[in-house]
């Protein structure tokens, strides 16, 4: 614990306790320190691994006791793994998916956040339960039913069912924003009414600009839960073409016959490269936004 | 148009303050409305009228009263085992990723070189893209060149086939979950930040052992978070179905198909879509109790600060 041990007032006791203890301290966080170091490789391996086996040859995937350098480094397996399957058209097409989804969140959620923010009006604290509700509910429950009337709008093979739902606003989205409007003093939308600015004026010239870090975070989580998404692709889309990255990859395993571990790991790390990088850019916002989504209404 | 407009703006500005406000929230929040209705309670109101149906892919839904539930309840041979299965995998994988999660949390939580480095050695696994991660896994399972079994190897121990018998099949599926603990490790540090500092000193002063600080203030005030993660958690698990399906489509011998995975065959597979319904609609109010009691226990283990002062 942080607890402030350098005020503590039993250090008053004397310099032979105070030398016990410090050095019981010491050893102990030198134990958590240690403990962590381990713990935290063995979190970190299996990344290290994937880009490892990546650059190897066949026949050094194979070596016994595994091999942490290639030897040679086979870079082809990367363009091997990008022509054994299309992964450069999966990569648009995910592409293409994540930036609509992101569009429609950022068009719809705002707004409603806002509402339930900021916005006095009856029934509005009964709907943001249903809200906190509906992020609640099992979404296998809407599976077929979903799936039944995207079939019958004939939205099967188009990109429709992963994007639309988006322009309507995502319960988690909207929760996030609720929570991070409330923040702000409920005199500056006050204020700003008495000035006679409409409430869209408001929510676009006043919230929006000061809402950057939430925006990023709901960004951020946005392009996550696109690029991943593996089962409404996998059920909306049946032409080959125009799979998502995620349900190729699947199909790089079904497909294979004489498993060339390589290329599978060098289209695993294609896969998982944009999303580190994301993380490495906007770290802040990950952490904060995850830390979010813990905490309750 | 324009006498449209001029007529809008008069019966705007005829309309009262509170009235005023009122459309605007619900315009604003129209289109949330709009999909709580379609994507939302229009399913929900659907799947529970499919399970008493029976629908094909291209025939007609006919009406099938509750044989599709009489069929699953007393003829299905696998429903048992994919909810037996599905029980295992919520029972070991919810407590496990939870108790692991918080104690990294805890551990990060001490006055440590290099905290950042530890976050996000942590919490990177939980980034990466899940069906990046499953074939990560099956390679690091292979039971002959794997890393596990190599490292296995090391310690003496035979590493078993993994993914191959069907009692190492589902602990694997486990593991390959419990990768991904550091989403959950990032929001239990969240809570522990936010537990005023005053309450340890205090209880320092008045001589509590730093065991007993962890039991009378970390863990009751951290009970609302636990409580939460471990709704999400439950809710989550419940529908396991990704990792299964990538890495072993359900075998061996069954021993990984999991309720979603069993559904998704009945619906997209057999294109049965009543009987898939049905079994939506078991596992809905399953969950759904599940929920309600963990709920409902949560008054007695969940420690709610009082309105008053603090």
């Amino acid at each position: 614990m942080r607890v402030a041990e350098s005020v503590s007032p039993l250090a008053r006791d004397g310099p032979s306790w105070r030398y016990r203890r410090s050095t019981r301290q010491v050893l102990r966080m030198s134990a958590v320190h240690l403990a962590l170091v381990a713990t935290g490789f063995l979190f970190l391996l299996p990344l290290l691994w994937m880009v490892s086996t990546s650059l190897k040859s066949l026949t050094q995937q194979a070596a016994w006791p595994p091999e942490w350098i290639p030897q040679p480094f086979v870079w082809r397996n990367y363009p091997d793994a990008a022509a054994f399957l299309p992964l450069a058209r999966y990569t648009l097409n995910s592409l293409t998916i994540t930036v609509l989804f992101v569009i429609g969140t950022l068009l719809s959620c705002p707004l409603i956040a806002y509402a339930f923010a900021r916005i006095r009006f009856p029934g509005r604290d009964f709907l943001f339960i249903v809200l906190i509700a509906t992020i609640m509910l099992p979404g296998v429950v809407r599976l077929i039913p979903t799936y039944l009337m995207f079939r019958q709008l004939g939205f099967l093979n188009t990109y429709l069912p992963m994007v639309l739902p988006a322009f309507f606003g995502s319960p988690l989205f909207i929760f996030l924003l609720r929570q991070y409007f409330r923040t702000f003093p409920e005199e500056l939308a006050d204020a700003a009414r008495m000035d006679g600015a409409s409430e869209i004026g408001i929510l676009y010239r006043i919230f929006m600009p000061m809402s950057g870090p939430a925006l990023a975070v709901i960004t951020i989580f946005a392009v996550q839960s696109q690029w991943n998404d593996f089962v409404d692709p996998l059920i909306y889309l049946n032409k080959e073409r125009m799979r998502t990255l995620a349900v190729g990859l699947y199909y790089f395993r079904a497909y294979q016959d004489t498993t060339n571990w390589g290329q599978m790991m060098a289209a695993a790390t294609m896969m998982t490269a944009p999303i580190l990088i994301l993380f490495a850019l906007f770290q802040r916002y990950f952490i904060q936004g995850v830390a979010l989504t813990g905490m309750k209404g | 148009m324009s006498v449209s407009t001029l007529s809008l703006s008069v019966w705007w500005a005829r309309l009262g303050q509170a009235r005023r406000r009122t459309f605007l929230g619900y315009l604003f929040l129209s289109p949330w409305l709009v999909g709580l209705l379609a994507f939302t309670l229009f399913p929900i109101l659907a799947v529970f009228g499919l399970g008493f149906m029976e629908y094909g892919i291209f025939g007609r839904p006919t009406w099938i009263g509750l044989q599709n539930y009489r069929d699953i309840l007393t003829n299905d041979r696998l429903f048992l085992t994919t909810l037996g299965n599905t029980l295992y995998f919520v029972a070991l994988s919810v407590p496990l990723s939870t108790v692991i999660g918080f104690l990294l949390a805890v551990a990060l939580n001490t006055r440590l070189i290099g905290q950042t480095l530890f976050r996000t050695a942590f919490y990177v696994p939980s980034i990466v893209p899940q069906v990046a991660a499953v074939l990560l896994f099956v390679w690091l399972f292979h039971p002959q060149i794997g890393l596990i079994n190599f490292a296995l190897d090391l310690l003496g121990l035979e590493g078993p086939n993994w993914l191959g018998r069907p009692q190492w099949a589902k602990p694997a599926i486990v593991i390959m979950g419990l990768w991904g603990v550091g989403g959950g490790m990032i929001i239990y540090l969240a809570g522990l930040q936010s537990i005023p500092q005053h309450l340890y000193e205090a209880a320092e002063i008045d001589g509590a052992t730093e065991m007993r600080r962890f039991l009378m203030i970390t863990i009751p005030l951290m009970t609302p978070t636990l409580f939460y993660n471990l709704i999400i958690g439950i809710i989550g698990s419940f529908q396991v179905f990704v990792t299964a399906y990538v890495a072993t489509q359900g075998g061996p011998l069954n021993s990984t198909l999991f309720y979603v995975l069993y559904l998704y065959r009945y619906g997209f597979e057999e294109f049965r879509l009543g009987y898939a319904s049905a079994l939506a609609w078991i596992l809905f109010l399953l969950v759904l109790a599940l929920t309600v009691v963990v709920f409902r226990s949560s008054s007695s283990w969940v420690y709610y600060e009082s309105g008053g002062e603090r």
